[in-house]
Order: structure tokens, then sequence, then C-alpha cells
């Protein structure tokens, strides 16, 4: 047995350090490769920025605005807080520039199927929106246990015209949702493409997703210096996968001087164990085709995920996330539930923005580090999704009656 | 160096005929049961024994493999079951090997689990979601400890791909038969014998059809163009079927017996 050197190892892209790669079945190296290629280029293709573009402008709704949230900061020891508007963005959220983006890459690969995965929904939705818009079919896997905590973004996706197959393997929520995503991919890779939600998954995933929410960090930059004329102190978003953060902060990554804050789903808090604080409580692994932190055994079986938000109930994280923090550049830190609840309510009577459960995580760590700051801080927070979705759980935790 | 599993091929090839290779997960029914699956495999004639490391995110397995899996786990199956249940098929005397997703060999150390599948007396690993890319450590691994790094290729795997996929493999090389997951399909999928003539174009290396295989037929059928049939899926129905544990590895037994005979009758 002879070990031959790979010759083209070098062109491989998709490594964040030790990070990212492609740990998958031989079955979809193709339509990773297909995908790879349509995606490099599209990015060199002028007219493919144009279509973008005016979808952005005409049809989501952006850019999106930022606002300052005055009465909020003062629950957040006083420092400037500049929230991104993503919640204004059509469907709710930041899901919609991934999508928009995967659905013209779906067409120009000659591709008529979109199936995707989703926790909270809003992936699901913003995915049943393209679908509809561009004209293709759409399936929609979800967690048996999502489809009862969001059943209002079920019903969403149906009346624009997606199927949504409840998953009922394992813990019933996203990480089964995209396994049984993969195993449609598998057996239909030649008519379907798979547009997965975040920045996880094998390459070319995680640097595509990326790619396609860069422009929240773009626009907010800009936004922040015209506001303020000066750049953020720290930049802070919720981290269930990642994307909504990666998007917010590739911008920043060169400037030294703002810090990169991502709040984790702490669960009942890490030190239980009934967390979804992946980089904060997990190990080096590999998990859905990507090396990144896991929440895994000894054995490596991936442990179940807990967190009052769908979204971010997920035991892994994107590969670009693992390693901007192994280097520090990024910080992560954990907001539990009560914490994110907390950040929830003080947003809605404060500034009358419902955010969602997700967002509310990052609101909750704007409340940290505006005290650790002070007065003279300037904290940009991705407000990533609306709680319209979320008013159910909400009502229920804070005992509000329904009927 | 040679292991068992390439010893098991030359004979074969002598013979003439293809090799019946036979797919249990570790700690199903229970960790005995699997013990007594492997002998039932061995009673039926069962040329080699894949020992499947359950785990937690099988993507690439159909809703019987789930069920076997999520059973396992439930008994608490880990690294140790995998390497008893694969010491006790290589101490009945038919070459055995460990298929599993790559996270736990990663988790175990790729260098210990290179060397523990060879102490157990194991001949190789398939490895169904390793790409070459990321192939270096497990390379370097399983030389050292000689055993056989065996890879899985699909229908859609080009020829250029197909060259450099085999050339990392050891012992066989496991061809899916179809796009899809595990699980017993009523054909075999005609783009198998193409593949597997594609595969003889890169490499001398026997080559083992995956996926879908149930019957004696289908075995004949594979058999008159593979050097090796898989089949993991309707042996464990059986024991996922109504019935006692007793009757189940009798039904094994005599399908192992049946596709036995499959596979000597394709040439």
């Amino acid at each position: 047995m002879t070990t031959q050197p790979i010759d083209d190892l070098s062109q491989i892209l998709g490594h964040f350090g030790a990070y990212g790669g492609r740990f998958v079945p031989e079955a979809l190296i193709g339509a990773l490769e297909e995908l790879e290629q349509a995606h490099l280029t599209a990015q060199n293709d002028p007219a493919f920025a144009a279509q973008l573009g005016e979808l952005h402008r005409t049809y989501s709704g952006r850019p999106s605005i930022i606002t300052e949230a005055k009465r909020f900061a003062e629950y957040a020891g006083g420092a400037r807080i500049i929230l991104k508007r993503e919640d204004l963005n059509h469907t709710g959220s930041h899901k919609i520039n991934n999508v928009l983006g995967q659905a013209l890459l779906t067409k120009r690969m000659g591709k008529k199927r979109i199936i995707a995965e989703t926790g909270a929904g809003q992936h699901g939705v913003a995915s049943a929106t393209a679908a509809a818009l561009m004209g293709l079919e759409c399936v929609v896997y979800m967690g048996e246990e999502d489809t009862k905590r969001q059943s209002l973004n079920v019903a969403r996706m149906k009346l624009l015209g997606a199927e949504v197959i409840p998953v009922t393997t394992g813990s019933r929520t996203l990480k089964d949702a995209i396994n049984e995503a993969m195993r449609d991919w598998v057996t239909n890779v030649e008519t379907t493409h798979y547009l997965l939600g975040t920045v996880a998954g094998p390459h070319p995933f995680p640097t595509m997703v990326r790619d396609f929410h860069k422009i929240i960090g773009e626009e907010a930059k800009i936004q922040v210096l015209d506001l303020t004329g000066r750049l953020p102190d720290a930049v802070l978003a919720c981290v269930g996968g990642g994307s909504n953060a990666i998007g917010i902060f590739h911008n920043f990554i060169g400037d030294a001087g703002v810090r990169l804050i991502g709040l984790e789903a702490g669960g009942d808090g890490v030190e239980t164990g009934r967390h979804a604080a992946t980089i904060t409580g997990g190990t080096a692994g590999v998990l859905h085709g990507t090396r990144s932190y896991v929440l895994q055994d000894e054995n490596g079986q991936t442990i179940e995920s807990h967190s009052i938000s769908a979204g971010l109930d997920y035991p892994g994280v994107g590969p670009e996330h693992a390693y901007l923090h192994d280097i520090g550049r990024a910080e992560y830190r954990a907001i539990t539930d009560s914490q994110a609840m907390e950040a929830f309510a003080l947003l809605c009577k404060t500034e009358g923005i419902i955010p969602a459960i997700e967002t509310a995580h990052a609101l909750a760590g704007a409340m940290q580090v505006g005290k650790e700051l002070g007065p003279d801080a300037i904290l940009l927070i991705n407000l990533s999704g609306r709680g319209d979705k979320d008013v159910q759980t909400a009502a229920q935790y804070f005992g509000i009656p329904l009927d | 160096m040679t292991t068992p599993l390439d010893n098991l091929f030359v004979k074969v090839r002598a013979e003439n005929r293809a090799a019946l290779i036979a797919y249990i997960p570790a700690g199903f029914p229970s960790q005995e049961g699997c013990k007594k699956v492997i002998d039932a495999f061995v009673a039926g004639g069962v040329d080699a024994i894949e020992i499947g490391f359950p785990y937690s995110d099988p993507v690439m397995d159909g809703p019987t493999i789930q069920a076997a899996a999520d059973t396992a786990l439930a008994n608490g199956t880990g690294a140790s079951d995998v390497m008893n249940a694969l010491a006790y098929a290589a101490a009945q005397g038919v070459p055995a090997v460990v298929m599993t997703y790559w996270n736990p060999i990663e988790r175990y150390g790729v260098e210990k689990f290179a060397q523990s599948i060879a102490d157990n007396g194991g001949s190789g690993v398939i490895t169904p979601d390793l790409t070459i890319e990321e192939s270096d450590g497990w390379a370097a691994a399983t030389q050292a400890s000689e055993i056989n790094p065996i890879y899985v290729v699909a229908l859609s795997t080009s020829d250029a791909r197909l060259a450099k996929v085999t050339a990392r493999c050891g012992g066989f090389v496991y061809a899916a038969s179809l796009m899809g997951v595990t699980g017993t399909r009523a054909t075999v999928s005609s783009g198998a014998a193409d593949l597997v003539s594609r595969i003889r174009k890169v490499t001398e290396l026997p080559v083992a059809v995956g996926l879908g295989v149930s019957t004696r037929e289908q075995a004949k059928a594979v058999a008159s163009y593979a050097d090796g049939v898989i089949v993991g899926s309707a042996f464990i129905n059986k024991l996922l079927d109504a019935g006692t544990e007793e009757s189940a590895l009798i039904a094994i037994t005599d399908l192992a017996k049946e596709l036995s005979l499959g596979v000597r009758e394709g040439r």
C-alpha cells in the first residue's frame, strides 16, 4: 500500500486553520464541486451581482437601517447601542440574504428543486419564499419538536407552497433536520440543491453563506461611521450555526480595535450540560461535513443541545467561528435562557421592537458588555430577526394567557 | 504486508467467485446478541464481517441501520464494544473490519484507533465520510498499523477522482451501487456494473459492491462483475422484524447460506 500525495490539495479551499473542510460521502463531492464552481463564477460575474443587488433593493429591502436604542441603553451601562435591523428584511430575518443568493445559484446550475433544513423556521420561510419567487420546488425538513415550537412558521411555509417534512429521528430538532436533508440530497443530488441555511456544513457552504451575509457588516460599518464618526468598540451577534454573526463580523475582522463578540445559547447554564453553547462548552470534532467545535461525548457521539431558542438549538457551529475563537480574534460567551428572555422583554418595552429569541441572546450580551465598557462605548448589535414567531413561546414564558 | 482481508480476495479470485461480506453494528441487538449474529454469519458461510460503529448522526444510512444504531447507542455502545465485537469476529477466523463515520475515529485518536483495530485482529476500516483531501493523517496511521483503509466511491464519482480515491485505498474498493442511503431495494442499480468497470480501469484492487443487496439473485448478479457483495440492512431487518432473537438468528444464517450460494453462481 502506498500513500500518494494529493497533487491538488493546496488548491482545496474551505479550511479555516484546522477547521472546515469536507467530510461527506463521495456521492456528494460532484455536487459540492459544482456548487463551488458556480459560486466562484458568480462572484466574478457583474451580472450576478446586479441581479442579487436588484433583489436586495426591490424585494428584501436592503440596505437595512440602523436604529440607536437609547432607552434600552440605560440597561446596558449607558453605552451607545446601535441595532442593525435585519429584522426588517422581507421574511423577518437576515436569512433572506443567503437564500436569495443560493436560489440564484440553483437556477444557474439548472436545478429545479431545493431542500432546506430549519430550526426556528426562519430559514425555512426564507427558502420557501425564494422558491416561490423563482419557481422552484421546495421541501423543508424540520424537527418535529420544532414544528410544535414554531407552528406559525410551519403554516407560513405551507402558504408559500413548500412541503414541510417533520423529522422524527434523534432529538427531533435542527441537527436531525440536517441529517434528513443530507439523506435527501445524497439520493436526489442530480436534480436538487441543498440550500443550507448557515455557515456550517462542508465546503463551500461556510464560505459561500458568509459571502452572501457579509453585506450586513459592509452596510453597518458605513452606517455607524456616518452616525458616530468612528468604528464601534464591539460588534455583537448571537451564534447558533453562526451566519448572522459572521455576516456582521466579517467586514470588521481587519479592524483590530473592534471587539467581535458572539453570544451562544447557554440554555439552563453551561454548567448544567443543558445548553447549546458549542464553542464555550464543546470540543473540536466533525459534524455535518465540517470540522469545528461540537457538543460530543467521549465516543464522538453528538450530545443533544438545549435552548429556549429553536434557531440556536444546534450542537455544532460554523468552522470560521471556531477559527476566530482559537486565534483570539473573536470572543464567545454563553447567555442563559433567562438572561435572553430578560433582554427580550426589555427591548419590547424600551424600544417597541419585539426581537427573535435568538437575537435576544445578543441583546443580553450587549447589556453585559455595555456595563463593562461604560457610557463612552459604542456597541453594534445585529438585530438578526423579529420575534413574531416567538410570541407564543414568550407568552408562555411570561405567563400571558393566550385564550 | 497483507491482512486477512487481502488474503481473502486472493482466495476468492482463485475460486472464481465473489466474497460475501456481512454488516452488523456493534451492540445490536445487544453486546451478547451481536456476538450471536457474528456466529450466525459464520455458520451461514459469510466470508468477511463489517462491524459498524453506531453513530448519532448517520447521514448515509437509511431507516433500518438508523434503527439498529439507535438501539446500539441506547445499549451504551462505545469504542471498546466495537473493538470487542471486532476481536470476536476475527477470532472466528473470518477477516473483520470496522465501518465508521469519521468523528468517532477523531475523538478516539486517529493513530490510536488504527492501532486498536490492528491489536484486535481487524484487517481495516471503512470510512464513508472521510474524503481523501482530509485523509493524510489517516493514511499515515493505517500504514503504520498495517491495516487497510477502505474508501467508498459513488456512481457520481468522476474517472479522475476514482483514480485518486483508489490510490489511497487498501483491501478493497467499496462501490456504492446507487445514489442514496443504505437499505434493501427491489433491484440493484444497473449503474453498479458500469461503476465497477470504471474502477477496474484505475486500480488492481478488488471491488465490493454494497447498498441494496438482499437476495440470492441480486448477489448472483453482482457477483458476475464484482469481487465482493456487501449485505447489511437485509440481515438487520431479520432482527427488527417481530419474533424472537433465536428465530432471527436462524433466519440470518439461512439468508447467509442463500447469499453465499449467490456469490458462487455469478460466473
